[in-house]
Protein backbone atom coordinates (compact mmCIF):
# COMPACT_ATOMS: atom_id res chain seq x y z
CA UNK A 1 0.00 0.00 0.00
CA UNK A 2 1.33 3.45 -0.52
CA UNK A 3 2.94 5.15 2.38
CA UNK A 4 -0.05 8.34 1.92
CA UNK A 5 -3.12 5.56 2.50
CA UNK A 6 -0.90 3.79 5.31
CA UNK A 7 -3.05 4.00 8.80
CA UNK A 8 -0.14 5.15 10.57
CA UNK A 9 3.74 6.14 9.91
CA UNK A 10 6.29 5.13 12.70
CA UNK A 11 6.63 7.13 15.04
CA UNK A 12 10.65 8.10 14.22
CA UNK A 13 9.56 9.11 10.55
CA UNK A 14 6.85 11.73 12.03
CA UNK A 15 9.38 12.94 14.85
CA UNK A 16 12.15 13.53 12.40
CA UNK A 17 9.47 15.17 9.80
CA UNK A 18 8.60 17.19 12.55
CA UNK A 19 11.99 18.35 13.42
CA UNK A 20 12.89 19.08 9.75
CA UNK A 21 9.55 21.42 9.98
CA UNK A 22 10.84 23.56 12.55
CA UNK A 23 14.42 24.02 10.14
CA UNK A 24 11.48 24.99 7.48
CA UNK A 25 9.62 27.40 10.11
CA UNK A 26 13.03 29.19 11.27
CA UNK A 27 14.61 29.56 7.67
CA UNK A 28 11.28 30.15 5.89
CA UNK A 29 9.48 32.65 8.75
CA UNK A 30 11.87 33.39 11.15
CA UNK A 31 9.33 31.77 13.57
CA UNK A 32 9.50 28.66 15.89
CA UNK A 33 6.55 26.58 15.70
CA UNK A 34 4.19 26.82 18.89
CA UNK A 35 0.62 26.50 19.03
CA UNK A 36 -0.97 28.62 22.38
CA UNK A 37 -0.76 31.60 21.61
CA UNK A 38 -3.15 31.24 18.98
CA UNK A 39 -5.97 30.53 21.44
CA UNK A 40 -4.84 33.80 23.37
CA UNK A 41 -5.73 36.11 20.01
CA UNK A 42 -8.58 33.93 19.37
CA UNK A 43 -9.85 34.64 22.58
CA UNK A 44 -9.23 38.33 22.79
CA UNK A 45 -10.82 38.32 19.36
CA UNK A 46 -14.37 36.92 20.74
CA UNK A 47 -14.04 39.35 23.79
CA UNK A 48 -13.73 42.26 21.35
CA UNK A 49 -16.98 40.85 19.58
CA UNK A 50 -18.39 41.36 23.08
CA UNK A 51 -16.64 43.93 24.60
CA UNK A 52 -15.85 46.05 21.73
CA UNK A 53 -12.24 47.65 21.41
CA UNK A 54 -11.80 48.30 24.95
CA UNK A 55 -10.30 44.71 24.99
CA UNK A 56 -7.13 46.08 23.03
CA UNK A 57 -6.49 47.87 26.91
CA UNK A 58 -5.79 44.55 28.78
CA UNK A 59 -2.03 44.30 29.31
CA UNK A 60 -2.27 41.16 27.93
CA UNK A 61 -3.87 41.64 24.74
CA UNK A 62 -1.23 44.59 24.36
CA UNK A 63 1.29 41.81 24.15
CA UNK A 64 -0.69 39.65 21.91
CA UNK A 65 -2.36 42.02 19.94
CA UNK A 66 -5.53 39.63 18.60
CA UNK A 67 -5.36 39.60 15.28
CA UNK A 68 -5.05 36.70 12.46
CA UNK A 69 -1.05 35.91 12.64
CA UNK A 70 1.15 33.43 11.27
CA UNK A 71 1.17 31.46 14.13
CA UNK A 72 -3.04 31.35 14.00
CA UNK A 73 -2.61 30.22 10.54
CA UNK A 74 -0.16 27.46 11.33
CA UNK A 75 -3.14 26.18 14.35
CA UNK A 76 -5.82 26.32 11.06
CA UNK A 77 -3.11 24.49 9.43
CA UNK A 78 -3.15 21.66 12.04
CA UNK A 79 -7.18 21.27 11.87
CA UNK A 80 -6.85 20.81 7.76
CA UNK A 81 -3.63 18.45 7.41
CA UNK A 82 -5.24 16.10 10.23
CA UNK A 83 -8.50 16.18 8.39
CA UNK A 84 -6.62 15.23 5.45
CA UNK A 85 -4.64 12.71 7.09
CA UNK A 86 -7.41 10.92 8.53
CA UNK A 87 -9.42 11.07 5.53
CA UNK A 88 -6.17 9.85 2.90
CA UNK A 89 -6.13 6.63 5.95
CA UNK A 90 -9.73 6.29 6.08
CA UNK A 91 -9.53 6.57 9.97
CA UNK A 92 -11.80 9.77 9.91
CA UNK A 93 -14.34 9.14 12.46
CA UNK A 94 -16.75 11.23 15.36
CA UNK A 95 -15.50 10.34 18.35
CA UNK A 96 -17.05 11.67 21.39
CA UNK A 97 -15.97 9.39 24.10
CA UNK A 98 -12.60 7.50 23.88
CA UNK A 99 -11.90 3.60 24.29
CA UNK A 100 -9.48 4.62 26.99
CA UNK A 101 -11.80 6.91 28.98
CA UNK A 102 -15.09 4.59 28.40
CA UNK A 103 -12.87 1.51 29.85
CA UNK A 104 -12.57 3.95 33.31
CA UNK A 105 -15.60 5.66 33.55
CA UNK A 106 -18.48 4.11 30.99
CA UNK A 107 -19.97 6.17 28.15
CA UNK A 108 -21.72 9.38 29.56
CA UNK A 109 -21.14 11.73 26.76
CA UNK A 110 -21.81 14.79 29.22
CA UNK A 111 -18.84 13.49 31.87
CA UNK A 112 -16.64 13.56 29.02
CA UNK A 113 -17.28 16.77 27.37
CA UNK A 114 -17.10 18.33 31.36
CA UNK A 115 -13.70 17.10 32.01
CA UNK A 116 -12.97 17.95 28.45
CA UNK A 117 -13.55 21.32 28.88
CA UNK A 118 -11.88 21.41 32.41
CA UNK A 119 -9.03 19.99 30.88
CA UNK A 120 -8.82 22.89 28.17
CA UNK A 121 -9.13 25.54 30.51
CA UNK A 122 -6.12 24.15 32.78
CA UNK A 123 -4.19 24.11 29.77
CA UNK A 124 -5.10 27.04 28.37
CA UNK A 125 -4.26 28.68 31.57
CA UNK A 126 -0.76 26.65 32.40
CA UNK A 127 0.20 27.08 28.75
CA UNK A 128 -0.08 31.02 29.18
CA UNK A 129 1.69 31.09 32.71
CA UNK A 130 4.46 28.94 31.28
CA UNK A 131 4.64 30.42 28.07
CA UNK A 132 4.32 28.13 25.71
CA UNK A 133 3.00 24.43 25.04
CA UNK A 134 4.07 20.94 24.01
CA UNK A 135 5.22 22.30 20.69
CA UNK A 136 6.39 25.57 21.74
CA UNK A 137 8.19 24.20 24.82
CA UNK A 138 8.60 20.98 24.37
CA UNK A 139 9.31 20.72 20.56
CA UNK A 140 10.90 23.90 19.22
CA UNK A 141 12.37 25.20 22.25
CA UNK A 142 14.14 22.15 23.80
CA UNK A 143 15.33 21.21 20.59
CA UNK A 144 17.11 25.06 20.43
CA UNK A 145 18.36 24.18 24.01
CA UNK A 146 16.07 27.15 25.83
CA UNK A 147 16.87 26.14 29.45
CA UNK A 148 13.59 27.33 30.32
CA UNK A 149 11.97 25.16 28.08
CA UNK A 150 13.61 21.83 29.10
CA UNK A 151 12.18 22.47 32.64
CA UNK A 152 8.34 22.92 30.73
CA UNK A 153 9.07 19.84 29.24
CA UNK A 154 9.39 17.83 32.52
CA UNK A 155 6.51 19.67 34.33
CA UNK A 156 4.27 19.13 31.46
CA UNK A 157 4.84 15.06 31.89
CA UNK A 158 5.22 15.21 35.77
CA UNK A 159 1.84 16.97 36.11
CA UNK A 160 0.97 14.80 33.45
CA UNK A 161 1.88 11.36 34.38
CA UNK A 162 1.17 11.95 37.98
CA UNK A 163 -2.63 13.17 36.72
CA UNK A 164 -3.63 10.23 34.24
CA UNK A 165 -2.48 7.73 36.82
CA UNK A 166 -4.54 9.15 39.88
CA UNK A 167 -7.62 9.57 37.45
CA UNK A 168 -7.67 6.93 35.05
CA UNK A 169 -6.11 4.29 37.32
CA UNK A 170 -6.48 5.41 40.77
CA UNK A 171 -10.33 6.39 40.61
CA UNK A 172 -11.52 4.92 37.08
CA UNK A 173 -9.41 1.68 37.42
CA UNK A 174 -8.64 0.96 33.71
CA UNK B 1 18.88 34.97 6.51
CA UNK B 2 16.18 35.16 3.98
CA UNK B 3 15.12 38.48 5.43
CA UNK B 4 13.34 39.90 2.68
CA UNK B 5 11.05 36.62 2.09
CA UNK B 6 10.61 37.10 6.13
CA UNK B 7 9.03 40.85 5.13
CA UNK B 8 5.92 39.95 2.60
CA UNK B 9 3.37 39.27 5.56
CA UNK B 10 0.88 38.21 2.76
CA UNK B 11 3.26 35.18 1.20
CA UNK B 12 4.07 34.53 5.64
CA UNK B 13 0.63 34.00 6.34
CA UNK B 14 0.41 31.40 3.53
CA UNK B 15 3.73 30.06 4.84
CA UNK B 16 1.98 29.18 8.41
CA UNK B 17 -0.94 27.36 6.88
CA UNK B 18 1.15 25.41 4.77
CA UNK B 19 3.68 23.99 7.75
CA UNK B 20 0.89 23.88 10.16
CA UNK B 21 -0.84 21.34 7.47
CA UNK B 22 2.57 19.13 7.34
CA UNK B 23 2.11 19.49 11.16
CA UNK B 24 -0.93 18.78 11.59
CA UNK B 25 -1.04 15.86 8.98
CA UNK B 26 2.09 14.20 10.48
CA UNK B 27 0.59 14.47 14.30
CA UNK B 28 -2.27 12.62 13.30
CA UNK B 29 -0.09 10.06 10.98
CA UNK B 30 2.19 9.18 14.10
CA UNK B 31 -1.19 8.60 16.04
CA UNK B 32 -0.38 11.42 19.14
CA UNK B 33 -3.92 13.03 17.98
CA UNK B 34 -5.56 9.97 19.20
CA UNK B 35 -6.79 10.41 23.07
CA UNK B 36 -5.99 6.79 23.88
CA UNK B 37 -2.04 7.17 22.60
CA UNK B 38 -1.43 10.52 24.60
CA UNK B 39 -3.21 9.08 27.68
CA UNK B 40 -1.17 5.50 27.30
CA UNK B 41 1.77 7.64 26.71
CA UNK B 42 1.29 9.61 30.30
CA UNK B 43 0.27 5.77 32.00
CA UNK B 44 3.50 4.66 30.70
CA UNK B 45 1.54 1.59 28.87
CA UNK B 46 2.33 3.47 25.25
CA UNK B 47 5.81 5.42 24.25
CA UNK B 48 4.52 6.51 20.70
CA UNK B 49 4.36 10.41 21.93
CA UNK B 50 7.83 10.09 23.58
CA UNK B 51 9.23 8.16 20.06
CA UNK B 52 8.31 11.72 18.10
CA UNK B 53 8.75 13.96 20.75
CA UNK B 54 12.18 13.08 21.33
CA UNK B 55 13.75 12.28 17.21
CA UNK B 56 11.79 15.57 16.73
CA UNK B 57 14.08 16.88 19.75
CA UNK B 58 17.21 15.43 18.14
CA UNK B 59 16.70 16.23 14.00
CA UNK B 60 15.37 19.51 14.59
CA UNK B 61 18.86 20.32 16.87
CA UNK B 62 20.81 19.50 14.87
CA UNK B 63 20.01 21.18 11.96
CA UNK B 64 18.50 23.98 13.50
CA UNK B 65 22.92 24.12 15.21
CA UNK B 66 23.78 23.74 11.26
CA UNK B 67 21.84 26.47 10.06
CA UNK B 68 22.44 28.98 12.68
CA UNK B 69 26.30 28.22 12.27
CA UNK B 70 26.07 29.09 8.45
CA UNK B 71 23.70 32.29 9.31
CA UNK B 72 20.31 30.42 7.79
CA UNK B 73 18.61 30.78 10.63
CA UNK B 74 18.54 32.81 14.41
CA UNK B 75 17.02 31.04 17.92
CA UNK B 76 14.22 32.49 19.08
CA UNK B 77 14.36 30.96 22.94
CA UNK B 78 11.96 31.87 25.48
CA UNK B 79 12.04 33.44 28.99
CA UNK B 80 13.34 31.04 31.71
CA UNK B 81 11.13 32.30 34.24
CA UNK B 82 11.34 29.45 37.12
CA UNK B 83 8.34 29.79 38.86
CA UNK B 84 5.65 30.78 35.92
CA UNK B 85 7.06 27.56 34.24
CA UNK B 86 7.04 25.47 37.40
CA UNK B 87 3.76 26.03 38.32
CA UNK B 88 2.41 26.69 34.59
CA UNK B 89 3.93 23.59 33.44
CA UNK B 90 2.38 21.39 36.04
CA UNK B 91 -0.95 23.03 35.46
CA UNK B 92 -1.08 22.04 31.75
CA UNK B 93 0.37 18.55 32.56
CA UNK B 94 -3.03 18.02 34.59
CA UNK B 95 -4.72 19.49 31.92
CA UNK B 96 -3.19 17.44 29.39
CA UNK B 97 -4.16 14.26 31.03
CA UNK B 98 -7.82 15.23 31.32
CA UNK B 99 -8.37 16.34 28.02
CA UNK B 100 -5.66 14.03 26.50
CA UNK B 101 -4.44 16.47 23.81
CA UNK B 102 -1.96 19.29 23.88
CA UNK B 103 -3.48 22.69 21.86
CA UNK B 104 -1.40 21.14 19.27
CA UNK B 105 -2.72 17.94 19.10
CA UNK B 106 -6.04 19.01 19.98
CA UNK B 107 -6.54 21.18 16.59
CA UNK B 108 -5.29 17.93 14.81
CA UNK B 109 -7.19 15.73 16.54
CA UNK B 110 -10.57 18.19 15.64
CA UNK B 111 -10.04 17.20 12.30
CA UNK B 112 -10.05 14.17 12.05
CA UNK B 113 -13.39 14.15 13.57
CA UNK B 114 -12.72 14.23 17.83
CA UNK B 115 -15.35 16.63 19.44
CA UNK B 116 -13.93 16.46 22.48
CA UNK B 117 -11.15 17.36 21.22
CA UNK B 118 -12.77 20.65 20.07
CA UNK B 119 -14.64 20.97 23.47
CA UNK B 120 -11.04 20.80 24.99
CA UNK B 121 -9.87 23.67 22.67
CA UNK B 122 -13.20 25.68 23.79
CA UNK B 123 -11.68 25.20 27.19
CA UNK B 124 -8.26 26.51 26.14
CA UNK B 125 -9.71 29.44 24.76
CA UNK B 126 -11.69 29.90 28.28
CA UNK B 127 -8.32 29.47 30.16
CA UNK B 128 -6.32 31.47 27.86
CA UNK B 129 -8.59 34.38 28.58
CA UNK B 130 -8.58 33.86 32.45
CA UNK B 131 -5.32 34.33 32.17
CA UNK B 132 -5.01 37.68 30.12
CA UNK B 133 -7.54 39.04 33.01
CA UNK B 134 -5.92 37.78 35.47
CA UNK B 135 -2.44 38.83 33.74
CA UNK B 136 -1.21 41.89 35.58
CA UNK B 137 -1.73 39.78 39.49
CA UNK B 138 0.62 37.12 37.78
CA UNK B 139 2.69 39.61 37.36
CA UNK B 140 2.66 40.96 40.43
CA UNK B 141 2.86 37.72 42.83
CA UNK B 142 5.26 36.12 40.07
CA UNK B 143 7.29 38.81 38.89
CA UNK B 144 9.34 37.51 35.97
CA UNK B 145 13.00 36.09 37.13
CA UNK B 146 16.19 33.76 36.20
CA UNK B 147 18.33 34.34 33.63
CA UNK B 148 15.89 35.51 30.64
CA UNK B 149 15.96 34.02 26.78
CA UNK B 150 18.94 31.82 27.56
CA UNK B 151 19.90 28.40 26.45
CA UNK B 152 21.72 26.14 28.51
CA UNK B 153 25.10 26.53 26.30
CA UNK B 154 24.87 30.45 27.08
CA UNK B 155 24.28 29.08 30.55
CA UNK B 156 27.07 26.83 31.22
CA UNK B 157 29.14 29.15 28.55
CA UNK B 158 30.26 26.91 26.53
CA UNK B 159 30.11 26.03 22.74
CA UNK B 160 26.86 25.04 21.75
CA UNK B 161 27.88 21.71 20.06
CA UNK B 162 29.37 20.90 23.23
CA UNK B 163 25.43 20.09 24.31
CA UNK B 164 24.28 18.92 21.05
CA UNK B 165 26.90 16.26 20.91
CA UNK B 166 25.82 14.79 23.92
CA UNK B 167 22.20 15.75 24.12
CA UNK B 168 21.89 14.01 20.56
CA UNK B 169 23.83 10.78 21.85
CA UNK B 170 21.69 10.22 24.83
CA UNK B 171 18.29 10.66 22.92
CA UNK B 172 19.34 8.27 20.55
CA UNK B 173 20.33 5.96 23.28
CA UNK B 174 17.55 6.86 25.36
CA UNK B 175 15.09 5.63 22.22
CA UNK B 176 17.28 2.76 21.24
CA UNK B 177 16.70 1.28 25.02
CA UNK B 178 13.40 2.08 24.61
CA UNK B 179 12.62 0.09 21.32
CA UNK B 180 14.22 -3.21 23.50
CA UNK B 181 11.58 -3.17 26.52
Amino acid sequence: MHPLFQETWSPYVVGVGIGMLVWLSLMLSDKAIGCSTAFVRTSGMSERLLRGKRVHEKPYYREFTPHIDWEWMLVLGVIVGGFASALLSGSLAVETVPRLWQAAFGSSVALRMAVALTGGICIGFGARLAGGCTSGHGISGALQLAAGSWIALCCFFIGGILTALVVIEWLGGA
Amino acid sequence: MLSRLHDRRRLQLLIGFGIGVLFGFLLQRGGATSYNVVVGQLLLRDFTVAKIILSAIATGMVGVYLLRHVGMVRLHPKACHLRRIGLGGLLFGVGFALLGYCPGTAAGAFGAGSLHALVGMLGILLGAGMFASMYPAVVRWLPGEGHGKVTIPELLDVNPWMVVVPVVAAIVAGLMLLETL
